[in-house]
């Protein structure tokens, strides 16, 4: 039985993480993207109402401001984009309140990175090369898949994921051992759509190789582009590696008339949910109105990369000390 | 009763799902970086033993329940019932064939083993890991034949049929693990 003093990893992984970090830096250098560091805490949160935040207190004589710890540094960056800093990536904690599992710690580390001038497909290109790196000294990955999320739902469920038909999602869960997605979900198709790939999808995904799944569906778009060829579908990316969710790239939305109608959406969807009261980052809105470039950007957990690098089990074991020992 | 949420589920908590007693076997948490948090749970059901997997949404809770084990000793077969007794308070259970189960093939009068109760009524038996039994009947083995290779069946003195060395004859105590149903060794007197 291990101390409660000791580290959650071992000495060899934290050599892996610092060979990881090096590497990554290595590797934007190399390319002149320019290493950012962003405030991790701030007077503003995001308004997504998947995820639950930290917030704290800052005191000074006679005010008082709540501050939250950012659940990713995306808000920040981006003003930084606007504000004519050219392609950036950060290697940041974010936080999370309430994930805790086997691959959640709620404090956790996210490469992100924005490529100015880049379409969703040439950032599927820097990461595939990134990715493809990092294992080669490790245990090489024997290929990079590109997948849409209609093809790929449609494969493993024959269900199509663009088109909410609730009468099949309902057959193919109670023929399919998922009988209690029916209650779960009720006729909220991103829910259904969570719930199914999350359960009959992703655990396939990626066998010792990168699989990348673009073409999300609209009703899952966060902050990412609706296609400009095909309304159902976003511009947004998912990378998986042994079923592992690794990261989440979009084609960034610069349009902030949209971006405030999403805000004001997640907002009012956080209120019927009863979910904690927040703010819309207006000085992010600002930030777009004075023109946010045209840029693509994804952010990978790089503690689940660390896992899958090292083969472990779990986010415990490549972390110094995991939320239980922290 | 208590209950419990998602994130207190854990393995060995008991819980009530479906109208049926159930412990908790695996609590795994699942959430799409852009969407609803899971739980997926491995459950086994106490009264039939089937284990399930179950999907919750994270945050939903479910009701305790007053499930123990208990050391017992194992009475008699009175042809419908058997009958175990709680060493401590002396208190008498009775269980039908089909709470009993399978550990009834390796019950002995006198013996210890686990009965569990729900709300103080017997839902299952778990015999003793390893119990030591007579062998009433098998086949004569081949004398001289030590090798503990190829082996015969062996029906015991509570109906069990295990494989033994050919060796091993008939009125020989012998021990068994329950768990495998595998012949350990003989028992010298």
């Amino acid at each position: 039985m291990q101390s409660a003093w000791q580290p959650s990893c071992s000495i060899e992984t934290l050599h892996t993480r610092a060979r990881l970090l090096a590497k990554i830096r290595a590797f934007f250098l190399e390319k002149a993207v320019l290493e950012v560091e962003t405030p991790l805490l701030s007077h503003t949160i995001g308004t997504d109402p998947s995820l639950a935040f930290f917030a704290t207190n800052y005191d000074l004589p006679h005010c008082q401001h709540r501050l939250f710890l950012q659940t990713s540094p995306e808000f920040a960056m981006k003003r930084l984009l606007a504000a004519g800093c050219g392609s950036i990536y950060q290697i940041a904690k974010a936080f999370r309140n309430g994930e805790s599992g086997r691959f959640h710690n709620p404090e956790f580390t996210l490469l992100e990175w924005y490529r100015v001038g880049f379409t969703l497909p040439e950032l599927m290109d820097e990461v595939a090369e990134l990715i493809v790196s990092l294992f080669a000294e490790h245990h090489a990955l024997s290929g990079v898949e590109r997948r849409s999320y209609q093809a790929i739902f449609q494969q493993y469920t024959g269900l199509d994921a663009l088109v909410f038909c609730y009468q099949d999602y309902c057959a193919y869960a109670l023929d399919n051992q998922l009988p209690e997605a029916v209650a779960l979900c009720e006729h909220d198709h991103a829910l259904w759509l969570d719930v199914l790939f999350s359960h009959k999808v992703q655990p396939y995904l990626g066998e010792n190789s990168l699989c990348m799944i673009y073409g999300y569906p609209a009703c899952q778009s966060s902050l990412a582009r609706i296609n400009a060829d095909n309304p159902l579908v976003t511009d947004r990316v998912e990378l998986f590696i042994n079923g592992v969710e690794l990261g989440n790239g979009f084609y960034e939305l610069t349009d902030a008339v949209e971006q405030n109608q999403r805000f004001d959406d997640e907002i009012a969807n956080r209120q019927q949910k009863n979910l904690p009261e927040v703010l819309k980052d207006d000085r992010l809105i600002a930030a777009l109105n004075a023109g946010l470039p045209e840029c693509s950007g994804i952010a990978i957990g790089l503690d689940r990369l660390l896992m899958l690098l090292s083969k472990t089990a779990s986010i415990d074991e490549v972390l110094s000390f995991s939320i239980h020992s922290a | 009763m208590a209950s419990y949420s998602t994130s207190e589920f854990k393995a060995g908590l008991k819980i009530m799902l479906d109208n049926d007693p159930c412990a908790i076997i695996e609590n795994e948490f699942v959430k799409p970086g852009k969407g609803q948090a899971f739980n997926r749970v491995k459950i086994r059901n106490l009264k039939t033993g089937r284990v399930i997997e179950r999907t919750f949404k994270s945050g939903e809770s479910l009701e305790g329940v007053d499930v123990v084990e208990m050391e017992m000793q194992y009475l008699y077969n009175d042809g419908e019932f058997r009958h175990f007794m709680n060493n401590e308070s002396f208190e008498q259970y009775q269980c039908d064939e089909k709470i009993v189960g399978d550990a009834g093939k390796w019950l002995k009068d006198q013996d210890a083993c686990t009965v569990m109760l729900w709300n103080d009524a017997p839902i299952g038996v778990t015999p003793a890991n390893f119990v030591e039994l007579q062998i009433v009947e098998t086949d004569p083995g081949v004398r001289g034949d030590t090798s503990g290779g190829g082996g015969k069946p062996a029906k015991l003195e509570t109906g069990a049929v295990v494989r033994v060395p050919l060796f091993v004859q008939t009125e020989e105590m012998i021990k068994v693990d329950t768990r495998t149903g595998e012949y350990i060794s003989r028992v010298k007197e």
